[in-house]
């Protein structure tokens, strides 16, 4: 039985002057790894006699525990290891594009859709190329009626002269869901709509809207403007309001037009709002009884209302996007920043 | 319509500050669009005369008027073509001031110095005429400021009227609103004349009585003239130019009434009298403003007696028999046309005029006289008409008030607000309208409307009347109780966001292009022109095709986005396209198609090197669809497609039925839009794509034994598709074949021209037990006994 091999002090001075990280690994290897003087001494305790085995025993593991602790306590000293391969930048950049982005459109008709869905309404579409009946005439629009030409009309080379046209409104959705279902109706109707005037900052030939119908017993123009007041407040925050003015569309009576206080100037009076402090978004009014009588429903046991503004103007109010033809150039630039 | 706040005073006291008056505007629906106060911005432009026109040297354009302003004579250069001698203009010296915060300085226009400028009406702030220098009244002092001459001290409301208030487009009817508004009374005198002498003097034949439901024509003695400062201070604030006392004359009581008129130069009628007809095939008309208006059957004229047009009814005059300085006599003709007519003839001629806006919204058939008359009592005040005889009245059928029920109860139903009969009575009174009670109905009243208010017809009609009386904003506003509905997207639309969130995923920006697009564009791709659905009026007559592609669409939004330099765009678009309408159908056939394009490189550095955009990028985007709508059976089939380069497309199948193409593109096509090669693309239908098979969702236990992978490779025909080896693999792996994928393809000389080999990786596994090798050893034979028999391949070893 030798136990000078385990010489501890060595082996702790051994330990404390070495000065990287790297070595302490080959120390532990030298001083307790297999074929070490501490490991051969444990093998050879079977070969001993009885008696022997447990002084020899607890002198291998105490001096096992006391290296190990020295080397713990050099690690501490030295700090970690320096690494083998050169360092990582992760600032380089990213691996590929990334995620892609949703049209601002498709993003503000989503969220419009999800406030009207959450209050219980749904979701209709119906075609861009739209016949004269559900454009205007079901909507109180009779032949020559001067409210026509509040529309300037884009028509298609189908059917008779005028007879088949490019919607100029969402509400052509509005009578084909009464033709459809009986009440009560709670929808939203959002959709491209087109109109032949010229193109300037805020007026695009094409562009989107978004039209709500609800028709059931015992609607009334509070519940109209409660609506909207609910619908505003989701979309701009609490702290703007809206205003009701009355106004005219053939398909609603009474009418009115709603705008909500600037969102550029808290109502203060701005340019964006010409002083006014307000913003008109768009017209609304209780459904006309003889748009209830185009689809076969009684005005007397149902009322309704319908309102219905730009989807662009949405974000062109919010982000100040402008001018409206922004929107459809597809500017890789305009499409990943929102 | 332009309201000068002064005017309104001749009918209604207001003592409210003019933005409080705009704001009761805005709530009763006459919205202000702008509360002008011309004379705040204007200071130091007086009046002067032209003393002479002369030509500027170097500018054919322009002419250089000397002028003298009271106490002083100077030079001005002005572009304007109606600048003669001796007119009296408004002229802003340099020093002054004009709307919108400009002043005039002294400065050289092509070489010759201008002294400050002359003013149009819209310099000064009076509406948008902008032809020419504003005359000014030829007496007018010289020197005196302008504001003084033409009361820019006044306020003018500008109003946007809806088409169902023709009432509101005069200023008794603006005052009639104000006036019920603040609870104070309105004023309106009937206009006094004397008529004596017989009226046959002249002869009134209405042929189309039901286009002029009442027409009348009388004879007035004038003596032409400027008309007062006062009147033409009045017109100019409303946005009118003065012309003549006449003219000047029926131009105010339209605006203050409503009523247009139209006064014919007796002498210059060929027979003294009119005729109401309408036009013949062929017939012309020069009308006032020298244009030759083509007339058609529909249109109405008003003829001299010798049956000549004379005037397109309600519309605009003719040249012929205007008014002039000679004229001594007219024949004043104030009529009641159908608004359907004049809207129809108006539209048809892109002519619009104040008479016409206010025929075809509907005038007071029975206001017409009252109207007459006001014309006679101003022309004996301003044009020293004589007494003359009085009017032919042409009016057969007297158009009777409307009578409505009204139910109170319903009116605050519909409002949602409290109210009882008597408020909603007394709302109606000030308005004009008459309340009669009906015996033995409590539950209702009869409502007589004015003849001036044609809108009121139904008692919902009268419903938004009340609600404008009481304020539509005071409404207490409440929301439905949507209980019998749950809110909610259906299946498909959750499929379309779905599908548009898959592509944003991969990195790809959604785009909207425009629906009408060029022929040319279509032909660029191969797509034949001809079968589409165009619109005949578009402004922009080189795009009237409706769209039956979106591709090209995209490919001018990547021409665009490497215009400015970014040709590593990867875009889609999901919309509607339009096909020629199926047998029997009115509408074009509309469906919703999802396009993709990916041009330049698809960014992968500075990890992985860039690599160009190649055809897996769609195919990519196709599979990752397919998948997060968990369908099955959608293959993609190898085959030419217009747009595609040869060889490098296939179509999208959907059980059997070809939806679309995806591919590398054309680099011709490419360039043919202005976009760069390489760029590759999908499009198809999305409907059949929603709608195909969805694969089978039940849960499998997942094995918890171990795995067994292999590696295969065959040498096969370049005809034999991956997909059809990995099917053959996949039949004859059976249940234990977990997942087979091919990982390599690989050519060469060794191989053979039009042979190529596939390496597919294998993962077996048991879903009971561990595999054991003579099993396996099994499985692995029959995968390749499959393949080399069904596809003629070999192993390679």
């Amino acid at each position: 039985m030798d136990l000078s091999d385990l010489d501890l002090d060595a082996a702790v001075a051994a330990i404390t002057a070495a000065t990287e990280a790297g070595e302490l690994a080959d120390l532990r290897k030298r001083l307790v790894g297999k074929g070490s003087p501490a490991f051969r001494t444990r093998e050879s305790i079977k070969t001993l006699d009885a008696a022997d085995r447990p002084v020899v025993g607890k002198a291998v593991t105490d001096f096992t525990k006391a290296v190990e602790a020295a080397l713990e306590v050099r690690a501490g000293e030295l700090g970690p290891a320096a690494p083998t391969e050169p360092p990582l930048d992760l600032t380089l950049g990213t691996h590929g594009r990334g995620r892609g982005h949703l049209h601002l459109v498709t993003q503000c008709q989503r969220e419009l859709e999800d406030v009207f869905v959450s209050l219980g309404y749904r979701v209709a579409e119906g075609p861009e190329v739209e016949d004269d009946w559900h454009n205007f005439e079901a909507l109180n629009f009779p032949p020559g009626h001067p409210a026509r030409a509040m529309q300037d009309t884009l028509y298609v080379d189908l059917g008779d002269p005028e007879q088949v046209l490019l919607r100029t409104h969402t509400s052509p959705v509005q009578i084909r869901l009464m033709e459809s279902q009986p009440p009560p109706i709670y929808a939203v109707m959002p959709g491209r709509t087109y109109r032949n005037e010229t193109v300037d900052a805020r007026h695009s030939a094409v562009f989107h809207q978004i039209e709500g119908l609800a028709v059931d017993r015992g609607l009334t123009f509070g519940d109209l403007a409660g609506t909207l007041e609910t619908f505003t407040s989701a979309y701009f925050g609490k702290k703007v309001t809206s205003r009701l003015l009355p106004s005219f569309f053939p398909f609603t009576e009474p009418s009115a037009e709603f705008a909500i206080t600037c969102v550029f100037c808290d109502a203060a009076g701005c340019r964006v709002c010409s002083q006014t402090g307000w913003i008109e978004l768009g017209g609304c009014g209780m459904v006309d009884p003889n748009v209830f009588l185009a689809v076969g429903i009684d005005p007397e046991e149902y009322t309704g209302f319908a309102f219905g503004f730009g989807l662009e103007r949405m974000p062109m109010l919010r982000y100040g996007v402008e001018p409206i033809k922004t929107f459809f150039d597809n500017d890789s630039r305009f499409l990943s920043r929102y | 319509m332009r309201v000068p706040l002064s005017w309104l005073t001749d009918f209604v006291a207001l003592d409210a500050e003019p933005r409080a008056i705009a704001e009761a505007l805005d709530r009763l629906g006459l919205e202000v669009e702008a509360l002008d106060a011309p004379g705040e911005e204007i200071t130091g432009v007086k009046v002067a005369r032209i003393l002479e026109v002369r030509p500027h040297p170097n500018a054919d354009k322009l002419q250089l008027c000397d002028i003298e302003f009271g106490d002083g004579t100077t030079t001005v250069v002005c572009g304007a073509p109606n600048v003669v001698n001796g007119m009296v203009v408004a002229y802003a010296p340099s020093g002054a001031t004009l709307p919108g915060g400009f002043k005039l300085e002294r400065r050289k226009i092509r070489g010759e110095v201008s002294d400050g400028m002359l003013c149009s009406s819209r310099e000064l702030g009076l509406g948008e005429e902008h032809d020419g220098i504003l005359p000014l009244a030829s007496d007018a002092e010289l020197g005196m400021d302008v504001r003084d001459l033409l009361g820019l001290h006044d306020v003018v409301f500008d109003l946007s009227v809806t088409p169902n208030r023709s009432d509101a487009m005069s200023i008794v009817g603006v005052a009639r609103d104000l006036a019920a508004h603040f609870g104070v009374p309105l004023t309106v005198a009937e206009p006094t004349v004397d008529v004596s002498g017989d009226a046959s003097d002249i002869s009134v034949l209405v042929e189309a009585v039901e286009r002029a439901p009442r027409f009348t024509a009388r004879q007035v003695g004038v003596t032409m003239g400027p008309s007062p400062d006062w009147m033409q201070r009045r017109l100019t604030l409303a946005g009118m130019r003065p012309i003549s006392n006449v003219v000047d004359v029926t131009n105010y009581v339209m605006l203050e009434r409503g009523q247009p008129s139209h006064a014919f130069d007796l002498d210059r009628l060929r027979g003294p009298g009119l005729v109401v007809r309408t036009a013949q095939v062929g017939e012309t008309l020069t009308t006032l403003d020298d244009v030759e208006r083509k007339l058609v059957p529909s249109d109405l004229l008003i003829c001299d007696a010798d049956r000549r047009p004379q005037a397109i009814a309600g519309i605009m005059g003719g040249a012929e028999a205007e008014v002039h300085d000679g004229t001594t006599g007219i024949v004043l003709e104030v009529a009641y046309f159908a608004p359907m007519g004049i809207s129809m003839t108006s539209k048809r001629l892109g002519l619009r005029s104040e008479a016409s806006a206010r025929f075809e919204r509907g005038v007071d058939p029975n206001g017409v006289m009252r109207a007459s008359d006001r014309v006679v009592e101003l022309l004996a005040e301003v044009a020293g008409a004589p007494i003359g005889p009085p009017a032919i009245d042409e009016y057969p059928t007297v158009v009777a008030r409307e009578r409505i029920r009204v139910r109170p109860g319903r009116v605050g139903a519909v409002l949602g607000v409290e109210l009882d009969g008597a408020q909603v009575r007394e709302s109606l009174r000030p308005l004009g309208i008459d309340i009669e009670e009906i015996d033995g109905d409590a539950e209702a009243f009869t409502a007589i409307a004015p003849t001036y208010r044609p809108d009121l017809v139904r008692e919902i009609d009268v419903v938004e009347e009340v609600g404008r009386r009481i304020g539509l904003d005071s409404i207490p506003r409440t929301l439905p109780h949507t209980t019998e509905q749950g809110g909610g997207l259906t299946a498909r639309q959750r499929a379309r966001r779905l599908v548009a969130d898959v592509m944003v995923g991969l990195g790809h920006s959604e785009a909207m292009t425009l629906p009408l697009i060029a022929e040319a564009d279509l032909s660029r791709i191969g797509v034949d022109p001809a079968a589409t659905v165009r619109a005949t009026n578009a402004l922009s007559a080189e795009e009237p095709v409706l769209r039956p592609a979106i591709l090209p669409g995209l490919l001018k939004s990547v021409a665009h986005n490497a215009g400015l330099g970014l040709s590593d765009v990867a875009l889609f678009e999901l919309g509607h396209v339009f096909g020629v309408p199926p047998k029997g159908q009115l509408l074009p056939d509309e469906r919703d198609h999802l396009a993709f394009v990916a041009s330049g490189t698809m960014r992968r550095g500075p990890v992985e090197p860039d690599r160009p955009v190649d055809v897996y990028d769609a195919t990519d985007a196709l599979h990752a669809i397919v998948d997060a709508l968990q369908l099955t059976g959608v293959e993609t089939t190898t085959a030419d497609h217009s747009g595609y380069l040869r060889g490098r497309a296939a179509s999208v199948v959907v059980g059997g039925v070809t939806i679309g193409a995806v591919g590398e593109l054309d680099p011709a096509v490419l360039a043919s839009f202005g976009a760069l090669a390489p760029a590759v693309a999908f499009e198809v239908d999305l409907d059949p794509l929603l709608a195909g098979d969805r694969r089978d969702q039940a849960f499998a236990p997942l094995s918890r034994y171990p795995a067994a992978a292999m590696d295969l490779a065959f040498v096969l025909d370049e005809s034999v598709p991956a997909a059809a080896v990995v099917a053959t693999i996949r039949k004859a792996g059976g249940e234990l074949l977990e997942d087979a994928r091919v990982f390599d393809e690989f050519r060469s000389e060794a191989l053979g021209v039009g042979r190529r080999s596939l390496a597919v990786a294998l993962r077996f596994r048991a879903p009971d037990r561990t595999l054991k090798d003579t099993e396996l050893n099994a499985v692995w034979q029959a995968c390749i006994d499959a393949v080399v028999k069904h596809h003629r391949a070999e192993l390679r070893s």
